[in-house]
């Protein structure tokens, strides 16, 4: 088990590390003292991917380009 | 005469250069107004004006032509050298150098043959480079942050990608506004594709972890922008993972094989790009469920075993009682026990000391301190024995080793030398002693067989002036006679005195003289 500090983690990372802790705790071949350890990770790790799940919002914006086609900022886009 | 030598005797009229340069233009401009012309694209020139000047040829011949600005600019083809074209224009002159050209409102590939094997050409090219090789392919982001799209900011085709992201996942959208066809579509799309991965993370503009190139379906001219070498190229080079979308399903253009993934619609793209945000709930929810089930279950069995455990532990009392009884049956057997246990080691010590006396150790100390004495009397004589033993034969192999019979053989040698030479002294001695005996018999003989010992039988040797006389005559005639007796000489005669000539002769001869 890695231990990269999940609030660093990638959504894929957290997710694919939460399906291997649910994995060792329902194997049940831990240790007591460990398997509580697992599920406090898990519990974070749910957290994180809840957190990133919650970031879903929908932002549209369209790059302005001056006449040299250079970017110069955004405008947002609506009802498309 | 005049009618003669008229040089210009001819009713041809006569021009000035701008007169028939104008004549020129007219007809030409008259006779060509409009026509298309199919040829293969030569030289191309593109100034920043915008015009784009370009040669048309065949095999034979050459014409110049000029493409303004704006026809430039709505092409949907751009002309490339090389590439078969029909031309659609005018001509014009251009009277100041006496050129003529083709002014071309319209240029497109001469059927579809040419603009395909073109294609297959530069696709060919690229992929000599190495640009198809799937390991340049990157991977796709699980969830990105911010999804750049190049596309038309209007049109069905963002609508589509935004739509399909808002069902999965919604997320931030950068639009990159390009045309998606004609000659601007290329550069833009490539430019495009380079400012998005030009972002910096600290920029104004936030930098997308994904970009989706993406056009509606189309003729094969209208998706020509997508197969542009510029534009793949562009996406070749991006450093952030892009997804191509142009056309539909059955369309390919070049960038989707330079792309990190080809998507058959942008739709798919949208698809392609993010996964469903409600599964993905689903399956944290369910893992959580799952996890805190496990740890219940778990919580739950081990408690259970321990209240199994705990009811299995018999009293305290119980376990104490037994060995409470024995500790004392013991405790009481412990005193005697501790007695007998003395008396029997008192005893065994008095059986152990009585032999312990220190005359039994002075005498065993004796006894080995005679045995060693034995052993070093005995130790230092086997040693000169030994060494004896050893010089003798030492001795006898150098006895052998001497000069002895070299000195035997000298020794022979010297007494048969001394030998020798005392047989040798002895036999010179008795060789001289015998030839002293002859010689001295011999000389006894000489001796005697002398006139001297005549002499002293009494004879006498006479002698004349110095000679011997025999005779008479001789005597007679001698000035002086001398006579020898045995013990000394008679001189007769002074110079003439007359001596007996001979003892033996009668004196009364001498006495007549």
């Amino acid at each position: 088990m890695s231990e990269t500090a999940v609030s660093e983690m990638s959504f894929e990372q957290a997710m694919a590390e939460l399906e291997q802790v649910v994995g060792q705790l329902e194997r049940g071949d831990v240790a007591l003292e460990e398997s509580i350890k697992l599920y406090e990770r898990g519990a974070e790790l749910r957290k994180r991917c809840d957190q990133k799940l919650k970031e879903a919002e929908e932002k549209v914006a369209a790059i302005t380009l001056d006449a040299e086609g250079t970017p110069t900022g955004t405008k947002p886009v609506e009802g498309l | 005469m005049d009618l003669i030598d008229d040089d210009g005797a001819t009713n041809t009229p006569e021009y000035t250069v701008s007169e028939l340069s104008g004549a020129v233009k007219r007809t030409i401009e008259g006779e060509f107004g409009f026509v298309r012309v199919k040829g293969e694209v030569g030289r191309v020139s593109r100034p920043r004006s915008g015009h784009v000047y370009l040669d048309l040829k065949d095999d034979r011949a050459v014409i110049a032509g000029v493409m303004w600005k704006g026809v430039a600019a709505r092409l949907q083809t751009q002309p490339e050298e090389g590439m078969e074209v029909v031309a659609t224009g005018r001509l014009t002159t251009f009277p100041g150098q006496s050129k003529y050209q083709i002014v071309i409102d319209d240029i497109r590939p001469a059927g579809m043959g040419a603009l395909m094997a073109m294609l297959e050409k530069r696709k060919a090219a690229l992929q000599a480079e190495g640009l198809f090789d799937p390991a340049r392919k990157k991977k796709l982001p699980y969830l990105p942050d911010i999804i750049g799209v190049v596309t038309s900011p209007s049109g069905a085709v963002i609508r589509d990608i935004l739509h399909r992201l808002r069902d999965r996942f919604p997320r931030k959208v950068l639009i990159w506004p390009v045309a998606v066809q004609g000659a601007a579509c290329a550069p833009e799309v490539a430019r495009a594709i380079a400012g998005f991965n030009a972002l910096g993370p600290g920029g104004a503009l936030p930098r997308p972890d994904l970009i989706i190139v993406a056009r509606g379906g189309g003729s094969v001219e209208d998706l020509w922008g997508f197969n542009e070498e510029v534009v793949a190229r562009a996406a070749a080079n991006s450093t952030i993972p892009l997804i191509s979308a142009v056309g539909h399903e059955t369309d390919t253009t070049l960038i989707d094989f330079v792309s990190d993934m080809r998507a058959p619609t942008p739709t798919a793209a949208a698809e392609l790009a993010v996964p469903v945000r409600m599964e993905l709930l689903s399956f944290v929810a369910e893992a959580g469920a799952r996890m805190t089930r496990a740890m219940g279950q778990r919580l739950e069995m081990r408690g259970q075993r321990l209240r199994d455990l705990s009811r299995a532990l018999p009293r305290p009392e119980d376990l104490v009682e037994g060995p409470r009884q024995r500790l004392d049956v013991l405790g009481d057997r412990l005193p005697g026990a501790l007695r007998r246990m003395v008396d029997r080691q008192r005893l065994r010590l008095s059986e152990q000391a009585g032999s312990l006396r220190p005359s039994v150790l002075r005498r065993a100390i004796a006894a080995e301190q005679a045995r060693m004495a034995d052993r070093a009397s005995r130790l230092s004589p086997a040693l000169t024995r030994r060494v004896q033993a050893e010089r003798q034969g030492f001795d006898r192999l150098a006895a052998r080793l001497t000069l002895r019979a070299a000195m035997r053989e000298m020794q022979a040698g010297r007494d048969r030398l001394a030998t020798l030479s005392r047989r040798l002294d002895e036999a010179q001695r008795a060789r001289v002693t015998g030839l002293r005996g002859t010689l001295e018999a011999l000389d006894r003989l000489r001796e005697t067989l002398g006139y001297r010992e005549t002499l002293r039988r009494g004879y006498a040797v006479v002698r004349g002036d110095g000679q011997v006389v025999t005779t008479r005559g001789q005597a007679e005639a001698a000035h002086g006679l001398e006579i020898e007796f045995a013990d000394g000489r008679l001189k007769l005669g002074g110079g003439g005195a007359r001596k007996p000539a001979k003892p033996a002769k009668p004196p009364e001869q001498g006495s007549l003289f």
